[in-house]
């Protein structure tokens, strides 16, 4: 089973996990966002 | 091109591959991923590292990713500039914010699990830190050459042959703990002669890799994806100006 002590280290663990978990969080929200835009352009009445 | 996959040559077929392959992999790096923290976290204590090598279940797999997407913008960018192919165009630039993003975690996780170790976050004359922050200049030099000229296929040219000369950093990046003794250690997992971790923190870390490069890839696709879409809205908005 996982545990979750970190000890005098936790600082550092958690913000390198913190920091991680947000850029994935921006990696794919900019990603979806793009591409969701981008073909709402591109099927738009007119686009064709 | 005959030996290129299909789907690679042809934007609909590549437009109805990506479309189920995208969350497929999506699934994958989520599944290997909880795998990955799963293990990672269930793992004892280094016995010098203390919790910390925590962080290298997140750090090691980052920096092989900052590697591993600039790889694949530098072939894409060779295709688009020999072959003029404009779907391998679309993936370096797609590849690129990518991996900016896993160079960026790289260098911080890397930081933060150096300063309780090493003392320090940031060592200027370490060569392996040194050569990964040039990985990411030369990633945002690429993206400034794409959005700073006018003309896209100039802009594409010049952010291609950028991206090739920026591939001799690539094994500089790997083979700095080899030519030069600084502060990092040599390499721990892959290299000649077997991984030098423990199973019980080697296994994390290779689902861990995994699981980052399926997230890149079903990123790589989603992006893909919407540079073909913005190259079809954009040619439909010129058709429409010019009619």
């Amino acid at each position: 089973m996982p545990h979750f002590e970190t000890g005098k280290y936790a600082f550092f663990i958690w913000t390198a996990y913190g920091i991680s978990a947000g850029m994935f969080v921006l990696l794919i929200a900019s990603s979806l966002l793009h591409a969701r835009r981008w073909k709402a352009r591109a099927q738009a009445p007119g686009a064709k | 091109m005959n030996w290129a996959p299909a789907f690679l040559s042809n934007p609909e077929r590549f437009m109805a591959f990506s479309r189920w392959a995208a969350p497929m992999f999506g699934a994958i790096a989520l599944v290997l991923g909880v795998a990955g923290l799963w293990l990672g976290w269930a793992a004892p204590e280094d016995y010098q590292q203390g919790a910390t090598v925590r962080i290298l279940f997140i750090h090691i797999p980052a920096a092989w990713l900052s590697e591993f997407a600039y790889a694949c913008l530098a072939v894409a960018s060779l295709l688009a500039l020999v072959w003029r192919h404009v779907l391998a165009d679309a993936a370096a630039q797609a590849a690129a914010p990518l991996g900016a993003g896993f160079t960026v975690l790289a260098l911080a996780t890397g930081s933060l699990w150096g300063r309780p170790m090493w003392g320090t976050y940031w060592q200027w004359g370490d060569a392996r830190i040194t050569s990964e922050f040039i990985l990411l200049l030369i990633y945002l030099a690429y993206m400034v050459v794409r959005a700073s000229l006018d003309d896209e296929v100039k802009a594409a040219r010049a952010a291609a042959i950028l991206a090739l000369v920026g591939a001799v950093n690539l094994p500089i990046i790997h083979y700095s703990v080899v030519w030069w003794n600084t502060l990092h250690q040599g390499a721990s997992v892959f290299r000649a002669g077997g991984s030098a971790l423990a199973p019980v923190f080697y296994w994390p870390v290779i689902l861990m890799v995994l699981a980052y490069m399926a997230a890149f890839g079903s990123l790589w696709l989603v992006r893909i994806r919407g540079e073909v879409w913005r190259r079809r809205a954009e040619a439909a908005a010129l058709r429409a100006a010019r009619a």
